[in-house]
């Protein structure tokens, strides 16, 4: 069986001032994946990621990266691994091109490797036409997609992104996806990425982790997780407005405004049968989508479960 | 990383530091070229035709080395000390910690970069002495030996303080209050002859002095401290300041968390 792309055993991040930011975390993504790593502020996502990438020190625990120990090598592990983080990190004052050749001169590329390489992804990421500005004159997405474009210089077989979107307007993040979309199937690239817009988790990614207070609360594929909701809420726009929510058998029914209803489904019940009731009342239905995205209906209720969970420990303790 | 590898690192480092401060000349070439100007026409023109011989030589023949080194010192060190907070600052040193480059590449690359600028500062001064004086080099070789050796020192000195620099504050305050009084003191300006015994032995006490006095020992043949002993001294400087310097790298001081 092949190496996971990344696994992750026990580990441990204390900082400074004391505090526990990962408490033991075991994690494991295969080669090939794309992997949403998902948790509120302060959850430890970063300090995962940031030890992955040298940027933390752990405090103890085990990262390897395509089978190779980074305590071991890590200069050989760094090798498969591209970082875009979470903010700006490359010299505001210097070119387009230069920001991307520097990066591939700190991997050994010669000049004459890296320029195709660099054309190639600047072309790719709509960045070309801006290769001789200076980086501060970048928009917001644009400033994105060159750090994008930085870590893919070397050809890495892991992707690591840092909540790439954020910020990032609603047509550009949709080109993003199917960039990533593209290296990840195309090109076979491992991606994993945080990220606050479930959307982007349960569009991109086959696989997810939940992270709570420094610890890892589930791992499992989008499809598995989803499959556990047992509620669903959908949103029917009709075509002319009601007086009163009609009464559905077995189902909840609320009016959301005069031309739009809010039916509760559970797991195990048919849509089919609201729509035949709506029918038999005489009402029209012209639309339907769901109320809230549905991994993020998932991701709060287990996060909260999370907080209520920690609150009695430390009741029972205090 | 192989050889090839870490030459190309290397190099990358090196011409991207040379690239930013040839970009942003009028912050780093030209101010030390007018201050040194500045010092040529009022100590060594005006001044000094009234202080008259100093060691056997012209005051101005005695103070081209002395300002030459000086502008060594304070270009190579503030150019890594600020480049590399800047670096820290903006983020940007995550570009090289994430990279498989070692710590001694990218440490390397930072102390050759400020090499450059104290050097090439050093030449620009040395041309702008031309319109002065006439320079007669006594021992070209340790001339070069010496000023190299300097910059490197105090391009790693600029290296540390810029790790442990938290705010930019930091990196002035090194440069401001320890480097420019040593400098001052280190004998650019006057032969420690002149002094009282006490204040020589104290002076003795001052790394700077050993540098500047080796170094107008290869411009005129004269020092007043023995050659090969600030020679020793200024390697084990350099040796022991690269170590500090590596094992603050490799343990994340000030730059990771």
């Amino acid at each position: 069986m092949a190496e996971p792309a990344l696994s992750i055993r026990g580990l441990t991040k204390v900082y400074g001032n004391g505090f526990q930011a990962l408490k033991g975390i075991d994690l494991d993504v295969a080669q090939g994946d794309f992997y949403a790593l998902l948790g509120p502020n302060g959850a430890g996502k970063s300090t995962t990621l940031g030890v992955v990438c040298s940027l933390v020190q752990k405090t103890a625990g085990k990262v390897s990266i395509f089978g190779i120990d980074i305590d071991k090598d890590f200069a050989k592990a760094k090798y498969h691994l591209g970082v875009v983080p979470q903010e700006f990190n490359f010299n505001q004052f210097e070119k387009v091109i230069d920001i991307v050749l520097a990066q591939a001169g700190y991997y050994g590329m010669s000049r004459r490797e890296a320029l195709p390489r660099a054309e190639e992804l600047l072309r790719d990421l709509g960045l070309w036409d801006k290769r001789n500005g200076s980086a501060r004159m970048l928009s917001g997405g644009m400033k994105r997609r060159l750090m994008i474009a930085r870590a893919l210089m070397h050809r890495p077989k892991l992707l690591i992104l840092d909540e790439p979107t954020a910020g990032v307007d609603i047509e550009l993040r949709r080109s993003m996806w199917e960039y990533m979309r593209r290296i990840n199937e195309k090109e076979g690239t491992t991606i994993i990425l945080t990220t606050h817009y479930l959307e982007e988790a349960e569009s991109l990614c086959r696989r997810v982790g939940i992270i709570n207070h420094g610890e890892i609360i589930r791992d499992t594929s989008v499809r598995d997780l989803l499959a556990e909701l047992d509620t669903e809420t959908f949103l029917l726009d009709l075509a002319h407005p009601l007086e009163d929510a009609p009464a559905i058998d077995g189902f909840d029914v609320r009016k959301s405004d005069d031309a739009q209803l809010a039916v509760m489904v559970h797991r195990g019940q048919r849509l089919n049968d609201v729509f035949d009731a709506l029918g038999q009342q005489g009402i029209e239905v012209v639309s339907m989508r769901n109320r809230a995205n549905r991994l993020e209906e998932m991701f709060v209720s287990m996060v909260e479960e999370g907080q209520k969970s920690a609150k009695s420990d430390q009741e029972a303790r205090s | 990383m192989n050889a090839n590898q870490i030459a190309i690192a290397l190099w990358t480092l090196v011409s991207k530091e040379i690239r930013r401060f040839t970009r942003i000349w009028p912050q780093t070439l030209l101010p030390p070229s007018i201050t040194m100007t500045m010092y040529f026409i009022i100590f060594g023109n005006l001044i000094g035709s009234r202080i008259g011989a100093m060691d056997g030589y012209s005051y101005m023949d005695f103070i081209v080395p002395g300002l030459i080194m000086m502008a060594v010192i304070t270009n190579s060190y503030s150019n890594v000390a600020s480049s590399f907070f800047s670096n820290k600052f903006q983020r940007s040193v995550e570009e090289m910690m994430v990279s498989p480059m070692p710590n001694w590449v990218i440490l390397a690359g930072f102390v050759l970069g400020g090499m450059a600028r104290g050097l090439g500062v050093g030449v620009i001064v040395t041309c702008v002495s031309l319109f002065f004086t006439r320079i007669d080099v006594a021992h070209p070789l340790l001339t070069i030996v010496v000023v190299v050796l300097t910059a490197a020192l105090f391009a790693i000195g600029g290296f540390i303080n810029a790790l442990l620099g938290k705010k930019f504050d930091d990196i002035s305050i090194v440069p401001t209050f320890v480097l420019t009084p040593l400098t001052y003191l280190g004998g650019v300006f006057y032969s420690i002859s002149l002094l009282p015994a006490f204040w020589q032995g104290a002076s003795m006490l001052n790394p700077i002095l050993y540098m500047v006095n080796v170094f107008r020992y290869g411009f005129l043949g004269v020092s007043d401290i023995p050659v090969g002993w600030a020679l020793t001294a200024i390697l084990g400087f350099i040796v022991v300041l690269f170590g500090i310097a590596l094992w603050m790298l490799d343990n994340g001081k000030g730059i990771r968390s």
